[in-house]
């Protein structure tokens, strides 16, 4: 049976902790959904520095650990004088990895839409990048739908990163909760139904969007 | 991918390791039984007499303590303030510093350890406490530790009230007594707590905390490795270390405050002092 007096007593550790989860993610998921894009039309425009820069981007940063980039960010650059708070550090890091991700799947996405799409809208008097916006990414966004759904409920998890240098999330205020009381098992199982408090609506919110995206097609 | 399949086994690999220690625990529990024998018969005589019968101290330290007592990984000896005491007391008793034979302990062993037999005193920085008090008898203190900060050289902080403010922030590790004490004590610090003391060290190295906060006795560990890094003067808790002995072991708990009394006096004391900690003691 779960020791519920665990959850009231350290309610408001639990609050700060899940709000600063949410603001984490929310902030990381427009960063990298940004990012993500450029990387991606960068990766398949039709200049060759560009291609370059982001195919760079998304190899190097999606094979290093997802910890060892929020240490760049924590104590890495510090060195050189840029300081962020473990908070900003741990955010930025999140946002910087998810990119990787999501470039490629918006690479995919672009990729899945028919040559002749492109070839149409060049020859109707487009630019590149008028054709990319208004023609290829509209039917790419319908295609990415679900696999960005499994990479935004990757990025709530892995928010949990910010525990780790004092980010003050569900992860860290667990720790501290844990370690406070060591009634470790029922303290991480409430830290669990925080999180599933943000997955599950997103997972849900995913698969409807899917569907009505799908009828409209 | 491999990601999430990692953060969901934290979660079991917690529970692994907890069980694992509490099976440690018990096998060490039945050593404690089996030992019971040995000590009944040798009641009789007094713990002294058997060191001199056997020409031989064993003491308790610790060998994973930086500047107390830590295994030095190149020489394979144990090294430290706690490892130098326990030699000046086997001269004191024996005449010779090197009939010692040191045996590991950790703050969970020791008075298991001490009380079967195994070990005739413990000295590993183990804090004089009521509780404790119950159990076996302490020397008089042989260190005075205390909660203190460890700040940057240049740092204009010199104690407790100059990070009782708003807009400093000390670091510390996650669930220790040295988080809960300043929390009480600066309540209006920001205290950032991280996994363990090294990683707190480098998120100061890094300048993300103003201070960082535990008890002096590993602090000076740190200011050793990095010179750039100062402990303050002042502490704002106690923690008297003292030598432990089986309960009732009266004998033995004199010579030891008697050689403790020498040392202070002949100044062997502030050598060992300054040789490990870099500092004369203050008093």
């Amino acid at each position: 049976m779960l020791d519920y007096s665990i959850l009231i007593e350290h309610w408001d550790m639990y609050m700060q902790g899940f709000a600063n989860t949410l603001k984490a993610s929310v902030l990381a998921l427009i960063g990298s959904l940004a990012i993500g894009t450029v990387m991606a039309v960068f990766r398949i425009a039709p200049i060759r520095a560009l291609n370059w820069i982001g195919a760079a981007y998304v190899e190097f940063i999606r094979n290093i650990p997802l910890i060892l980039i929020v240490f760049v960010f924590f104590v890495g650059l510090p060195a050189i004088g840029i300081r962020f708070d473990s908070f900003t550090a741990g955010t930025l890091g999140l946002t910087v990895y998810t990119a990787a991700f999501i470039a490629e799947v918006i690479r995919a996405g672009i990729l899945a839409v028919p040559k002749g799409q492109m070839e149409a809208a060049r020859s109707s008097g487009l630019t590149y990048l008028q054709a990319m916006w208004h023609v290829i990414l509209p039917q790419a966004v319908k295609i990415v739908i679900p696999p960005m759904g499994n990479q935004f409920i990757n990025l709530v998890k892995n928010s949990s990163v910010l525990g780790v240098i004092a980010g003050l999330d569900l992860m860290y205020f667990g720790d501290l909760i844990s370690s406070e009381t060591f009634v470790t098992f029922d303290v991480y199982i409430f830290v669990a139904l925080f999180y599933l408090l943000l997955t599950i609506p997103l997972s849900l919110g995913v698969g409807a969007l899917e569907r009505r995206l799908a009828k409209s097609r | 991918m491999f990601k999430t399949v990692w953060k969901k086994m934290i979660g079991l690999g917690l529970v692994a390791m907890l069980s694992a220690t509490a099976l440690v625990g018990c096998s060490s529990e039945t050593t404690t039984e089996n030992k019971t024998d040995n000590k009944k018969e040798q009641a009789a005589e007094t713990t002294l007499d058997k060191i001199k019968e056997r020409g031989k101290l064993v003491v308790g330290v610790k060998y994973d303590l930086n500047l107390f007592g830590l295994k030095n990984p190149q020489t394979g000896e144990v090294e430290g303030f706690d490892i130098d005491i326990a030699k000046g007391l086997a001269k004191k008793i024996l005449g010779d510093e090197n009939k010692i034979e040191l045996k590991e302990v950790t703050s969970k062993t020791r008075i298991p350890m001490l009380n079967n037999g195994e070990i005739d005193a413990i000295i590993a920085t183990m804090t004089i406490t009521e509780e404790r008090k119950k159990e076996v008898d302490f020397s008089d203190v042989y260190f005075m530790a205390g909660q203190s900060l460890l700040v940057k050289k240049d740092s204009n902080i010199n104690g407790i009230a100059d990070v009782n403010k708003k807009g400093v922030t000390v670091l510390t590790a996650k669930g220790s007594t040295s988080a809960q004490n300043i929390r009480a004590k600066a309540p209006e610090a920001t205290v950032l707590e991280f996994e363990n003391y090294a990683e707190a060290f480098t998120a100061l190295k890094a300048g993300q905390g103003d201070a960082l906060t535990t008890d002096n006795a590993l602090l000076f560990g740190m200011a050793k490795q990095d010179p750039n890094f100062r402990v303050v003067d002042e502490t704002f808790s106690e923690e008297p270390y003292g030598i432990a002995v089986r309960k009732g072991d009266k004998e033995l708990l004199d010579v030891i405050n008697e050689y403790l009394k020498e040392i202070k006096a002949n100044g062997e004391y502030d050598k060992i002092y300054e040789k490990w900690i870099g500092e004369k003691p203050k008093q």
